[in-house]
């Protein structure tokens, strides 16, 4: 390897900065998974009888199902019965009023993230529910919200206030019955948000939930469900990170989305789970199914993840176009480093009639990382005049890493257009060279490079989020000027 | 300004330039010319600092300082400018981004402020006209489905807005065709000034006859053969340069 392709490694091995350790009493339950820790866990949270009987369907069928192996990722098989599948930090029986109330260390934990809970200092303009390894511990602007009639709560708190909608909507993009890990969440899940839209509302402001996984030997099984009636529109920010530990440790998340005619969901994700360290010990296996049913016409939902965590990342957010007209966007950015492993993508299902879908997929591998994109675009016989435009590009640090690029292409209706593009690069010497020739550091250039490849990416993102995510990939604002 | 003394440079274990001896003062503008495979481009590269060149013996002194020590960043903040036979492309970056970035860095390197939103859009607008490119380059994505002409122009608007002290160009008449030739031209002789000299990498003599050159080397087998004024280049064009490498080769 050459002095600067050695360089380019250095300058993408950044420091894990979110990897502290927050030291609290908790209240965690023995490892281990049987009838009767799904029986505790329902009760601990003091759910209703359905949701029990939803939990032990889903946990019966689990049992029957085995791990897929279909993913271009490996890893030892997970001991299931080693893992805590609640915990959280100890606090008053009925659970904080006020924020007064939530541990100051916990408050703490949130503002070293940047994400500061209390009051005076709340960022501008979006709600953030905080979600602590398994439970929520606090949503801001829910007031404000509420005056809009936006429901934004934790889920376990819709179970008990909004059990109707529950009912009605949980499970019915992913079924119990989806696949290992879908079927092992709605077993388990332990917290998440709970978002509801009214007809013809406009959510006032940004949605946003912020996953800290704190506790050893637990996993975080989140589920989060929004529904977005006739005619309104939400976007919705997703966050997460981890401390520092030789273990691995799993985050099994189910996310559904539903939106009803004429609606709008964007969805967006900064991934920053621990990772692992430069000889891949330890990180987060982020096995994730994100799933959004665009059940009315010309219902629009749009998914945008930059995913630069965890040790191995398995998720394909994916839309159903059920309603006719209906559009489905995913644009990600998946950079891998050292030993990190992903395997993501997205479906597209087109069902309805003149549905649309793009897919802008940027991998960016590093280190003995490998960076897969895996893509099913499925036009069913129904959908007449489907189209889907897909693009892949990966680029390639090094020279010991891997870009894999899997499009599945099922076509049943003669009238779809599919287009499939895809290329492959290297931040060449010569590029470096050059911006180094003109006075920029190695670093910045790098950056610069980067954050070019992925431009198309970030400008989907909020701005709130378009600026962690460069900051995460250790780079200067690009379009700062013109 | 630039003083290389019996510069020896390998590439791998193959010398390439075997003892260079060179004197540029400030304001002047040397051509190096010679056939293919002679030691242009390895000269260009090595003052500019890239990679993969390795220096067995010699030095060369800019301003006072070991150029070679330095890194090429360093080099370009000091005001040393390479434009490139060859721009690379750098998709999804825009033109404007690259320089601000690159003024900035050199400002900063001087302890200087970062040059303010306004005024550089205003600088580079002017320089865009000098060049008589189209506003529209600085929002395209650096050299990404330029025409070779295009590239070349954009290397000097780099130039323009960097205002190094030591400009060299490698090669910048390859590939250009005469009216892109002219405008190149113009562009650099707009920037000559009594502190800030040139080094001219070239094959052809075409360049010279819009950038006229006050001293013309002549670089065979990685040595400089023949010096002379800017008569010299006219002779080579006559005589071609077998007969200064066939001269070397009976010395």
């Amino acid at each position: 390897m050459s002095a600067s392709t050695q360089e380019i490694n250095n300058l993408i091995n950044q420091e894990y900065k979110q990897g502290f350790v927050t030291e609290l009493e908790t209240n965690t339950f023995l490892p281990g998974l049987d009838e009767e820790v799904i029986h505790k866990l329902s009760k601990i949270k003091n759910e209703p009888e359905f949701m029990l009987e939803y939990r032990l369907k889903a946990f019966r069928h689990w049992q029957t199902m085995k791990s897929p192996e279909w993913a271009f990722v490996n890893f030892d098989p997970i001991d299931y019965q080693s893992i805590s599948y609640y915990s959280a930090p100890k606090r008053k029986e009925d659970g904080p009023k006020s924020l007064d109330e939530i541990d100051p260390q916990i408050l703490e934990a949130y503002k070293k993230l940047g994400i500061p809970l209390d009051e005076q200092e709340r960022l501008a303009g979006v709600a953030v529910d905080a979600v602590f390894d398994s439970v929520s511990v606090a949503t801001t602007f829910k007031g404000k919200l509420k005056d809009a009639g936006v429901i934004f709560c934790p889920i376990s708190e819709a179970l008990r206030e909004h059990p109707e909608l529950i009912k009605e909507y949980l499970g019915s993009v992913v079924p119990i019955t989806d696949n290992y890990f879908a079927a092992l969440n709605a077993a388990v899940f332990t917290d998440g948000s709970f978002v509801y839209i009214p007809k013809g509302v406009r959510c006032p402001m940004e949605l946003s939930t912020y996953f800290r996984i704190n506790a050893a030997n637990t996993g975080q099984f989140e589920r989060t469900l929004i529904i977005a009636d006739e005619g309104s529109h939400v976007s919705y920010l997703e966050g997460c990170t981890a401390p520092m530990r030789d273990e691995n440790q799993l985050h099994a998340a189910v996310v559904e989305l539903v939106a009803m005619k004429d609606a709008v969901i964007k969805y967006s994700t900064v991934q920053n789970w621990y990772p692992g360290d430069k000889n891949g010990l330890g990180g987060i296996y982020n096995f994730v199914t994100k799933r959004a049913d665009c059940r009315g016409e010309n219902s629009k939902v749009s998914w945008t993840q930059v995913e630069t965590g965890s040790a191995i990342t398995w998720k394909y957010p994916s839309c159903v176009l059920t309603g006719d007209n209906s559009v489905g966007e995913f644009y990600s950015v998946a950079l891998t480093n050292n030993y990190q492993q992903a395997d993501t993508g997205t479906k597209m299902i087109h069902i309805g009639k003149n549905t649309r879908s793009t897919i802008v997929s940027k991998g960016i591998s590093a280190g003995k990382a490998q960076n897969t994109y895996r893509g099913l675009v499925k036009v069913l016989k129904s959908a007449e005049n489907a189209r889907n435009y897909t693009q892949c590009d990966s680029l390639l640090v090094g020279d010991q890493c891997g870009a894999h690029t899997f499009p599945y292409i099922e076509v049943k209706q003669p009238s779809a257009q599919v287009e499939h593009e895809a290329t492959t690069s290297k931040i060449s010497e010569d590029q470096l060279f050059f911006c180094q020739q003109r006075g920029l550091s190695a670093e910045d250039a790098v950056s610069m490079i980067v954050n070019g490849f992925c431009k198309e990416v970030f400008k989907e993102l909020p701005m709130e989020f378009a600026v962690e995510a460069q900051a995460l990939l250790g780079l200067s604002l690009e379009g700062s000027v013109g | 300004m630039l003083s290389i003394k019996n510069l020896h440079v390998s590439v791998g274990d193959k010398p390439i330039l075997k003892g260079i001896n060179l004197e540029i003062k400030p304001g002047e503008i040397h051509a190096i010319m010679g056939p293919n495979g002679s030691g242009k481009s390895t000269l260009s590269h090595i003052l500019s600092g890239k990679s993969g060149y390795t220096v067995t013996e010699g030095s060369a002194t800019y301003q006072g300082k070991d150029l070679l020590e330095m890194p090429p960043e360093i080099r370009a903040r000091e005001g040393v400018f390479l434009a490139f036979q060859y721009p690379v492309e750098i998709p999804g970056v825009s033109n404007v981004y690259l320089l601000k970035a690159a003024l900035n860095s050199i400002r900063k390197h001087h302890g200087q402020s970062e040059v303010d939103a306004m005024d550089f859009l205003t600088l580079v607008k002017g320089k865009v006209r000098l060049l008589e490119m189209d506003e529209k380059f600085l929002y395209r994505a650096v050299n990404e489905g330029f025409s070779g002409g295009e590239k070349k122009r954009n290397e000097i608007l780099q130039m323009a807005i960097l205002e190094p002290k030591l400009c060299i160009l490698d090669e910048t008449d390859s590939g250009l065709d005469i009216d892109a030739l002219k405008i190149v031209s113009e562009g650099v002789n707009s920037l000559r000034s009594p502190d800030r000299s040139f080094v001219m990498v070239t094959h052809y003599q075409r360049l010279l006859d819009y950038i006229k050159p006050d001293f013309v080397h002549v670089l065979a087998n990685g040595q400089i053969v023949k010096s002379g004024g800017a008569e010299l280049a006219l002779e080579l064009e006559e005589k071609g340069y077998s007969w200064l490498e066939d001269a070397e080769a009976s010395a």
